[in-house]
């Protein structure tokens, strides 16, 4: 294969991000083929440390971790994956209209967006689910509106820089439409270092996820998410610190691993590596 | 004597081979214009010869850098940056983005005199003022205290030529120091960097790809093309009697009084990347009398052409 | 410069009048009555009644905006429903810690990073680059609320050298101060980095080496100089991210603050506390967008020029 992008991921270390990626995904697929239940309890097993029959431990309702971790991962990565691509899609939606349009229209949008995007995103989230109320709808839509502001600022910025460039001209001098032009040329175009910065910012949407998880406003037990373990074994550390170390491990290993990989992406789209500062 | 003196030098980036055996010297108060078209070296002959190659990640690969009659590549670090602001001044070519925008004109000509000369802040401040005001810049002293973005383009390329002349050096390598000015501007600073020449007996060093200038400032010429030289020489009779196609070609570039209208010519193509050089001379896919020979054998010898004078054709 | 400050100032206006709505529109939208701690169960609807009139609930939206937002510009911050004391008093107590813990979070990570970013910028590519930024890189992926734990099993449990929570004394700081200030220092590093090597390319830079300047003194002199111009605005926009992203960490710590009276008060739908919470988080917002227009305009004559 010849794409560049498959030469990024030629040198170790983002190869085995992706590789480490992969990994997450798939267990997040094939989740129900763990060894045991994710919530069947057996308080005979309780606050067993890491062994043979389980390999990262049970937790205060002798549940085996390694399982509800993989389950945890169905949970946040599907969370975290679905309330981006939300984003991204309003994000673009919102940010070429206000490109394309100008006016008030486009400052109207560009206020709203420096206005949130000077906010801390755990904040937005936060009085969001308190709207909504907790649960995974909630922690989707939450963290959708709360990295909304990021796409609509990239998406714009870049419609801006491609409007006027030789090309569109070229499209708008033989007779194309403003919907033809945006949909054929210019959201295509838009469309790499947008997926780059939302790939990104997955990674900061699982942190984001298993916070409010920390806080009990994520998924509901007994369906596991990696905040929802560590909120739960927050209250153990004293007395089974792995309940909440190996959710922690798993979240920044992923989230380093998705950095690391999206570093590659960039390197290798040549996209500038400006578009991840918040500048 | 030559001051600054090129032998056989070879440079190259990364595994990227740019320059191919240069030769060229300065003496005082001779003026070398050094000519080619954008691409072909110039600039990288100018950071060689000022010991800078490291800072773009290039390398001397053969050859020596020669500094009145000291080998550069024997120095230490410290003994060449001695030399640089010091003996060697240097005028960049965009004198937009040659000046700090965040430190005022005054400072940035004062460091100079200060660093090599071992002046006093206030010695300092007076000696460049003194300069300014040998720049013909009025008002120096409030000059020197305003920002660079006060400044037109051509004032600053005067606080530019002023920061070179700081350190009292002896040769002054002038890297296109017109092409970014208004055709107004060019000639007074061209004016400027020739009186220099002549009252302070200075060697200059002009990169420039305007024939027009070399013709009427130059000493000696050398005509760089894709990283190696075209031909080298007087002025006068290069003018007269271009030995090298390359050359003829430059000089057919220059409108000149009385021409007849279309008799301006261009030079077919462009110059080709340091990746995709051609073989043997490297002049001949746009040459107009490129022979067989010229395919398959790199011409030596001034001029590198092997049917010099186009003598054949 | 004066005028520019002034104007400013006033554009700052209209931003708040605009924030202030969305504040109180939001609260609106949350499900649940405040009420509903304060009645008994099985109290009278009359009783319920003559609550909400107590409280100015049974007006309608626009007029409860009107009132809270004149009392408000007065310093009247109103009565806490479930707390039953003045929200001032409350705000008064939360933000000196809050303060205390976003400013000395916010000098750790603008002096680490800045130093990490130097070395990294300056060894580019090189073993000290890698880890520099593979060390940063890792500090900023792990939850806030996690790394706080952590460092609380360690430090605290392990070793006994800090508190484990609270807000008595200075050596409670270190840890909640750490937990937030390695997640800024990875920010600052890294801009502080690309910054650098940004500004090391730049013309007049090479002018400076043909001026024979020593690179130390060209890089730390003039590059860092331009490098902190766009990390010294991004951290005077990330004021409110310290203050507000303090939220787990001052949870993580049983701290008080404006995070856990924020939280605490958006659990029991305490209305007035959850608006003067986040209006004053909104309001360091504000205040550090303007600190930062200003300092770069210190910093920056071209800015200073535009501006006149």
């Amino acid at each position: 294969m010849n794409f560049p992008v498959m030469k990024a991921f030629r040198h170790p270390i983002p190869a085995l991000s992706a590789l480490w990626l992969v990994l997450v995904i798939l267990a997040a697929i094939l989740a129900d083929l763990s060894p045991y239940d994710y919530d069947i309890q057996a308080l005979s097993e309780a606050y067993r440390s890491p062994s043979a029959a389980h390999w990262l431990g049970t937790d205060e309702f002798g549940r085996d971790l390694l399982t509800r971790l993989i389950h945890g991962a169905r949970t946040s990565l599907s969370v975290s994956v679905t309330a981006i691509a939300i984003s991204v899609a309003c994000g673009m939606a919102l940010g070429a209209a206000a490109a394309w349009f100008g006016g008030w229209f486009d400052r109207a949008v560009t206020v709203t967006v420096d206005l949130t995007w000077s906010f801390p995103e755990i904040l937005i989230a936060l009085i969001l689910v308190a709207i909504i109320g907790p649960g995974t709808t909630g922690t989707m839509v939450a963290i959708a509106v709360a990295y909304l502001a990021q796409f609509t600022r990239l998406t714009r910025a870049q419609i801006l820089t491609l409007k006027g460039e030789t090309f569109i001209e070229a499209a708008r001098s033989l007779g194309a439409g403003n919907t033809h032009i945006l949909t054929r040329h210019l959201l295509p175009n838009a469309l790499a270092p947008v997926l780059v910065s939302a790939m990104l910012a997955t990674g900061d949407a699982i942190i984001l996820e298993a916070t409010l998880g920390f806080f009990g406003l994520g998924a509901q037990p007994p369906v596991p998410s990696w905040g929802g373990m560590m909120s739960a074994g927050s209250a153990l550390i004293f007395k089974a610190p792995w309940i909440i170390i190996f959710p922690g491990l798993m979240v920044a290993v992923t989230v380093v691993a998705i950095n690391l990989a999206g570093d590659a992406l960039v390197a290798s789209l040549d996209i500038k590596a400006k578009l991840r500062g918040p500048i | 004597m030559s001051l600054l003196q090129l032998a056989d030098v070879s440079v190259s980036i990364g595994q990227v081979a740019l320059l191919d055996r240069i030769s060229l010297s300065v003496g005082k108060g001779e003026i070398l214009g050094l000519v080619g078209e954008s691409g072909s070296g110039k600039s990288l002959t100018a950071l060689a010869a000022m010991g800078l190659l490291p800072l773009i990640g290039g390398r001397i690969t053969g050859g020596a850098v020669a500094f009145d009659g000291q080998d550069m590549a024997a120095m230490t670090e410290v003994q060449r940056r001695s030399l640089r602001g010091r003996r060697i001044g240097f005028v960049s070519q965009n004198p937009m983005t040659a000046l700090d925008p965040v430190t005022r004109i005054g400072a940035q000509i004062d460091v100079v005199s200060r660093l090599h000369l071992g002046l006093t802040r206030a010695q300092a401040r007076a000696r460049t003022v003194d300069l300014l005001t040998q720049l013909r810049i009025p008002e120096a002293a409030t000059v020197a205290e305003a920002w660079p973005h006060q400044l037109s383009g051509g004032m600053k390329q005067r606080i530019v030529i002023a920061m070179a002349l700081a350190g009292d050096p002896d040769l002054i390598i002038a890297d296109e120091p017109t092409t970014a000015l208004d055709v107004t501007v060019q000639a007074q600073i061209i004016q400027i960097l020739g009186a220099l020449v002549r009252e302070r007996g200075l060697a200059l060093l002009l990169i420039t790809h305007d024939m027009g200038v070399v013709a009427q400032l130059c000493d000696r010429v050398a005509v760089l093309y894709a990283g190696r030289l075209a031909e080298e020489g007087p002025t006068a009779p290069i003018f007269a009697a271009p030995g090298h196609p390359y050359t003829r070609a430059l000089i057919g570039c220059i409108p000149t009084e009385g021409m007849a209208k279309g008799a301006l010519q261009g030079i077919p193509g462009t110059v080709p990347g340091a990746l995709a050089f051609p073989s043997g001379c490297r002049f001949h896919p746009r040459c107009p009398q490129a022979q067989a020979l010229c395919r398959a054998e790199a011409p030596q010898g001034n001029p590198a052409c092997h049917f010099p004078g186009g003598a054949d054709v | 410069m004066m005028s520019y400050l002034i104007k400013r100032v006033l554009m700052l206006v209209p931003v708040f009048l605009a924030v202030s709505v969305v504040i109180f529109a939001i609260l609106h939208f949350i499900p649940g009555d405040p009420i509903d701690n304060l009645l008994k169960v099985g109290s009278s609807p009359q009783a319920r009644a003559e609550m909400e009139t107590r409280y100015g609930l049974d007006r309608p939206l626009p007029v409860q905006y009107a009132i809270w937002l004149g009392r408000v510009v007065t310093g009247d911050l109103g009565t806490a429903i479930v707390a039953r004391r003045p929200v001032a008093d409350l705000i008064a107590a939360a933000l000196p810690h809050s303060l205390a813990l976003g400013g000395l979070a916010l000098l750790f990570s603008s002096v680490l990073g800045v130093v990490l970013g130097v070395v990294a910028a300056l060894n580019r590519d090189g073993w000290a680059d890698r880890a520099i930024m593979g060390g940063v890189l890792l500090g900023s992926t792990m939850p806030s609320f996690w790394l706080g734990l952590i460092l609380m099993l360690v430090f605290s449990v392990g070793l006994g050298w800090f508190p484990v929570s609270g807000a008595r004394g200075w050596s409670s700081l270190v840890l909640p101060v750490l937990t937030i200030g390695l997640g800024g220092t990875a920010l600052v590093a890294r801009i502080t980095r690309v910054s650098m090597i940004e500004a090391a390319g730049r013309d007049f830079v090479l002018l400076l080496h043909a001026k024979g300047l020593s690179p130390l003194r060209i890089q730390l002199g003039t590059v860092l100089r331009h490098a902190l111009i766009p990390v010294v605005t991004i951290l005077a926009l990330r004021i409110g991210w310290i203050l507000g992203g303090a939220v787990t960490v001052e949870v993580v710590f049983a701290r008080p603050g404006l995070g856990t009276l924020l939280i605490k008060s958006l659990s029991q739908h305490d209305y007035p506390v959850v608006q003067a919470c986040l209006l004053m988080l909104a309001m360091a917002v504000m205040l550090g967008t303007l600190l930062g227009d200003i300092l770069q305009a210190v910093m920056d004559p071209r800015v200073r020029a535009s501006l006149s």
